[in-house]
């Protein structure tokens, strides 16, 4: 079937609810409102009140209270808001859902997902755009899985409901809407700890996730043009790294650019390149690059794309790989 | 039937520090001696003696971990001395069934439920072997971050109550807690959905340095409970009595689906906030002094003499027999091995990553090769 990444994760939504009755959603104006992105029109109606529980305005109470619906056996995913109104419940993400685990020497985790609509790139106002993913990488315990289509959300999602711990979900709400693809009809879920070779090459690898997937495709076509053959990864899974098809991609073209939208300072793109520094630097023929925000708050959507990573500045960061 | 030399059960004369702070609390020991005899001998057959047994093997517990923390033998260590009653109440009047969620200063909770003592001394002392069973004893491993596990609680007791289970959970707090965000957002949402939640929070007055007034202008903290919709029930914290009652009645409201409660168990902090503190340098320990009298321990004990449902030497014996058990503590504790970093690095994840495999926990290969 035919749909775009907020009806595919709709639609495994109710797939969950459907097949695990210890999974309750819960999130603010989820219910009758189906959500401010819609993922969740008509599931409150569809599994009643108990299963699709709106919360008030208070993320760390109610992060927090799925933190303690899952000790009783129940299986909570999260929706927030908008990315950074998940600031409030950093400290029940850090100081709890990534150490549950730890805490009982291995024997229990937390089954539960943060959803987390997230990124720039829809003209949103201030603290709409923000791409946090680093932090969650960063802080033990959490694993941090990025879709970048219809039939990737809705797959992973399934993965991460599954997985036995905390999985910060985060969308890229940019393309939530971005025209609609073939999704299996019965989701199956997909392999949460492994990147995606979306586009094969040998000359250079395109390294990206969520919304810049797109734009790292939209660069290797341009590439693909001047006679340079491309890999562009899907990477999916941010904690963990897929090492080994980051390392493949290196070793195998030699030259590695990483796109990110979040600032540039610690980020994804920073730490790839350290492993392929670390791991692969006899492979390679050029350093290892980076295209990414910028190291300052999410620009007034006016100025927005001046933060987004772009097809041309991938394609120049690129060609000076090509060319070093 | 009281001896002249023990503490009396009553509470402080007018005057003493406690009679203003305490006016107005739920009190057993403090009433008059005919209605607290009275009292005393409505209650099940074993539960006085249960109570104070609970208390004396706590105070076991706290007084062996501070000679442990003296002795090196154990890090730095939050002490409890005098919530004893708060603590025994809270667990001995819920059913095993029930989830508790203690903070660091309710460490030895846990025992009450089952749990060897030397499992929380290994918290103390640095060893994972400190994590308990959450799972077996239905208590949430205690909480460091201060007001962030009272969420926790409410989910639990939505989580049981949307599953259609008859299961309370109870969450421990201090009066700094009522200051921090989490406090707040977790009452308003027990209260929304009608979690069954029992908030104890014990009023001593003190965070570490800084008192209660330059906590909040409140001075009942059961008043703030009038703000989310839910009863605030203040109850003399030195009470096991008292506090149970007032725990067991909280229990049944939300066991009646009548949502949460917030207790305040009103008291004063009588020893220091950890090991590490010196109350000296900050408030006048004669104040604590005139406090010392209130030790529930001491005022349980004179109580049940007076109910005659125990004589001094029992008592002295349950005592005795609590502190023996943890002599040797210190030698299990020692014998416990501990697990090698790979091990623990392996418990993190169910599926642990490539990251925290054995092979990559430190420098890649070739450079640990050399």
């Amino acid at each position: 079937m035919q749909l775009n990444m907020v009806e595919a994760i709709g639609r495994a939504l109710g797939q969950i609810l459907e097949d695990d009755p210890s999974s309750v959603l819960m999130g603010e104006d989820i219910g009758v409102n189906g959500g401010v992105f819609r993922a969740t029109v008509g599931l409150q109606q569809r599994f009643g009140d108990d299963r699709v529980v709106d919360t008030p305005l208070a993320e760390a109470g109610f992060v927090g209270a799925a933190i303690g619906m899952c000790l009783v056996g129940l299986h909570p995913i999260v929706e927030i808001q908008f990315d950074a109104f998940v600031y409030p419940a950093l400290q029940q993400l850090f100081d709890h859902a990534g150490r549950f685990r730890w805490r009982t020497q291995g024997a229990y985790g937390l089954p539960m997902v943060i959803r987390l609509p997230y990124g720039g790139g829809t003209k949103a106002p201030e603290l709409h755009s923000d791409s946090p993913e680093t932090i969650f990488s960063h802080m033990p315990g959490l694993r941090v899985v990025i879709p970048s289509d219809p039939r990737s959300a809705g797959e992973l999602l399934l993965a991460a409901a599954g997985c036995g711990d905390p999985v910060i979900f985060m969308e890229p709400k940019r393309m939530y809407r971005r025209g609609r693809y073939e999704v299996p009809e019965a989701l199956l879920a997909g392999d949460l700890d492994k990147a995606v070779v979306v586009r094969d090459g040998s000359d250079l690898s395109l390294i990206a996730y969520g919304a810049m997937v797109e734009v790292a495709e939209g660069a290797a076509d341009v590439l693909a043009q001047e006679g340079a053959s491309v890999r562009v990864v899907d990477l999916r899974s941010i904690y963990p790294l897929d090492r080994d098809e980051l390392l493949s991609a290196a070793s195998e073209t030699g030259r590695v650019v990483v796109v990110q939208e979040a600032p540039r300072h610690c980020g994804v793109a920073a730490e790839i390149a350290a492993m392929i520094q670390e791991e692969a630097a006899d492979s390679m023929l050029a350093p290892t690059l980076r295209v990414t925000g910028m190291d300052m708050p999410f620009p007034l959507f006016q100025s927005e794309d001046e933060m987004l990573p772009s097809i041309p500045r991938v394609v120049a960061t690129a060609r000076a790989a090509l060319n070093y | 039937m009281t001896e002249p030399s023990m503490t009396s059960p009553a509470r402080p004369t007018v005057g003493a520090p406690g009679a203003q702070l305490l006016e107005g609390a739920l009190t057993v020991l403090g009433d008059e001696p005919t209605s607290r005899v009275a009292h005393l001998l409505s209650l099940p057959q074993e539960l006085p003696l249960a109570l104070f047994s609970a208390m004396a093997r706590l105070r076991a517990f706290d007084e062996r971990a501070v000679i442990l923390q003296r002795q090196g033998v154990i890090g730095t260590y939050p002490t409890y001395f005098g919530e004893e009653a708060v603590q025994a109440a809270g667990v001995l009047a819920l059913s095993n069934e029930d989830w508790l969620f203690p903070t660091y200063r309710q460490t030895a909770a846990v025992t009450l439920r089952g749990c060897p003592p030397e499992v929380p001394l290994l918290m103390w002392r640095g060893h994972p072997g400190g994590w308990h069973d959450v799972m077996r004893y239905r208590v949430a491993p205690i909480c460091v971050p201060i007001a962030t596990n009272y969420p926790h609680a409410v989910g639990a007791a939505w989580g049981a109550k949307l599953k259609g289970e008859k299961v309370v959970a109870l969450a421990f707090g201090g009066d700094g807690s009522t200051s921090a965000g989490e406090f707040h957002e977790a009452c308003n949402l027990a209260a929304v959905v009608g979690a069954p939640v029992i908030f104890l929070v014990t009023n001593n007055q003190w965070a570490i340095s800084t008192p209660i007034s330059k906590q909040t202008r409140v001075t009942r903290l059961a008043d703030k409970a009038a703000a989310y919709g839910m009863p605030g029930i203040r109850v003399d914290s030195f009470d096991v009595f008292a506090c149970f009652e007032a725990v067991r009645e909280a229990a049944d409201r939300a066991r009646a689906g009548l949502g949460p409660t917030l207790i305040e168990a009103v008291g004063y902090r009588l020893g220091p906030h950890g090991t590490a503190d010196e109350p000296s340098m900050y408030r006048d320990q004669a104040q604590a002094g005139l406090w010392a009298a209130m030790e529930p321990l001491g005022r349980t004990e004179a109580a049940l003499i007076e109910a005659g449902l125990a004589d001094q030497q029992q008592l002295e014996q349950i005592r005795k027999s609590a502190a023996a058990a943890l002599f040797d503590v210190a030698d299990r504790l020692a014998a416990t091995p501990l697990p090698p970093i790979e091990e623990i690095a392996d418990s993190v994840h169910l599926r642990t990553p490539w990251s925290l495999s054995p092979e990559r926990l430190h420098e890649p290969k070739w450079i640990s090769n050399g």
